[in-house]
């Protein structure tokens, strides 16, 4: 393969987004110039309420509140389809079904712009034939289909440790079929603990450990700590996020009893299938 | 009603250019001052520093103060005040709270002017006290030798007051327990903590804008793209109007 021409990228993030911070946003921004050039999209990906996490408000509001976020993105956008699932979505298949989405759609389309405008449109194999002949005769920058990856932080990285929490054929498939891109403060702790993992030790080369040397910590429980007790938010989430929970008061100790006692999904589910 | 202690909160700093951080600091310290249930804080203002304190890298002014006035076009409560900015010379700290206090001062309704049937929660019959924010960092150089004149210090603690904004609040308590003249007046030191660790330090920002990449979500848009129309903090330094 020859360097001109390389993959492109797909950046997928899932996680709560409860709600979406500034940090968030910034793990985007700081994937895609470490990876130089072959990202093109940005999806954010917010779980659905099926996760049943403590605190998690309910999805409609997430996925907007998200929306509002990636509005003056020129590459990031919002994917409501794990939101809309009614039961909870492994990540892996999340990540499967991204990347399914873009194989189907990808034939033929050029590189730079943002390859879904209709999304899942299957297309005529003469177009796609016409398409490819016309690909050739512009600049060969990139080949194939995009690949998706995870984004995340290290604290996804290190949740893999956590009992019952992942399925280990899920982590494998994650390290070894697509890949993570991991953004990280302590570059040691992480790696660290690749190193203690035999699958991601295995699969070190398809996971990046990019540095950011800002201390950005802004982690969302925070931000409902603070709306609970009546702090500012300003400047840790975008504007137009902050207006719209104070507009709606989302966050309230109310809110925050949500699921108290209520098993996390992917526990339930990984304990059940264990004992079955 | 009890009534609050009406304040003024005054940055000064290089601003090179603002960040969401400054931002940060005018919010944190607002919640901290209205917490302590004394104060009611009316309003915050900008200074950005001259452009003959000689600082390396430091943009035109004029450029400084437009950013500040884009980052601040959503804030209903600060302003960025360009007088500092201005003048002829590079001005001490202290001078430029002494202005700011008179011009606070001279602000103030007459009492003839007063409406009678206006239900003012902050309405002074309490004069507005101007108080300083500033990050730890700042704390920590009073100690520097030379850097601060100690009768400035003094003034700036016992006139005026400081709001300081840190994270764990323990490096600032050292700084004040390392300066006698801090300690003396350490009621008059409001420590507010951050409660989420935000260090965006515009040298950063300066150096990720010269290498090309992104700094979005840690400035606002608006001076992103003013930064951009300006081809200001570009690795060629033809931006660079004031150096040396």
């Amino acid at each position: 393969m020859e360097n001109s021409e390389k993959t492109e990228l797909v950046l997928l993030a899932c996680g709560s987004f409860n709600p979406i911070t500034n940090m968030h946003l910034r793990l985007f921004e700081l994937a895609k110039d470490y990876m130089n050039g072959t990202v093109i999209k940005g999806i954010i990906s917010p779980v659905g309420d099926a996760y049943k996490k403590k605190g998690l408000i309910s999805a409609h509001h997430r996925v907007f509140m998200a929306q509002l976020a990636t509005k003056n993105s020129e590459w990031v956008e919002v994917d409501t389809w794990e939101s809309l699932q009614k039961e909870w979505v492994e990540t892996a298949k999340v990540l499967r079904h991204h990347q399914e989405k873009l194989e189907a759609s990808s034939c033929g389309n050029e590189q730079g712009s943002p390859v879904l405008e209709r999304p899942g449109r299957k297309r005529k194999w003469a177009e796609q034939r016409q398409d490819f002949s016309q690909k050739k005769s512009l600049e060969p920058k990139t080949k194939g289909v995009p690949k998706v990856k995870l984004l995340c932080g290290a604290d996804l990285l290190e949740s893999f440790g956590v009992p019952n929490l992942w399925k280990s054929e899920d982590i494998t498939q994650i390290v070894r079929d697509y890949g993570l891109i991991c953004i990280t403060r302590a570059g040691n702790d992480a790696q660290k603990f690749i190193y203690e993992s035999d699958v991601l030790w295995k699969y070190q080369n398809n996971i990046h450990l990019v540095n950011e040397w800002i201390t950005n910590d802004i982690s969302s429980t925070k931000i409902r700590q603070a709306l609970r007790r009546g702090q500012s938010i300003r400047y840790l989430v975008p504007d137009l996020v902050q207006e719209y929970i104070e507009k709606h008061d989302l966050y309230t100790s109310e809110s925050e009893e949500r699921n108290v006692g209520v098993i996390l999904a992917p526990l339930q589910r990984n304990m059940a299938e264990a004992n079955s | 009603m009890k009534s609050r202690i009406p304040v003024v909160l005054l940055a000064c700093g290089s601003f090179n250019p603002i960040t969401n951080m400054h931002l940060r600091l005018f919010e944190v310290a607002r919640d901290h001052l209205h917490q302590t249930g004394m104060y009611q804080v009316i309003a915050g203002i900008i200074s950005p520093v001259n452009d003959k304190y000689g600082k390396k890298d430091l943009v035109a002014a004029r450029h400084r103060v437009a950013m500040a006035r884009l980052a601040l076009q959503t804030s209903d409560w600060i302003r960025v005040d360009p007088w500092e900015s201005e003048q002829v010379q590079w001005l001490e700290t202290v001078k430029v709270l002494r202005h700011h206090h008179r011009e606070l001062l001279r602000s103030l309704p007459q009492k003839e002017g007063l409406d009678r049937g206006k239900a003012h929660p902050a309405a002074p019959t309490a004069v507005p006290e101007l108080k300083l924010l500033c990050g730890a960092d700042v704390l920590k150089t009073f100690q520097t030798p030379n850097l601060w004149k100690d009768a400035h210090i003094q003034e700036i603690v016992e006139k005026f007051g400081l709001v300081c904004v840190g994270r764990a609040g323990h490096d600032a308590e050292r700084y004040i327990l390392g300066l006698p003249i801090l300690q003396k007046y350490q009621h008059n030191i409001h420590l507010a903590r951050e409660p989420v660790q935000n260090e965006i330090s515009a040298t950063y920002i300066r150096r990720a804008l010269s290498q090309g990449q992104s700094v979005k979500y840690l400035l606002p848009d608006a001076v992103i793209a003013y930064i951009k129309d300006h081809n200001l903090y570009t690795k060629d330094s033809s931006w660079k109007d004031n150096n040396t």
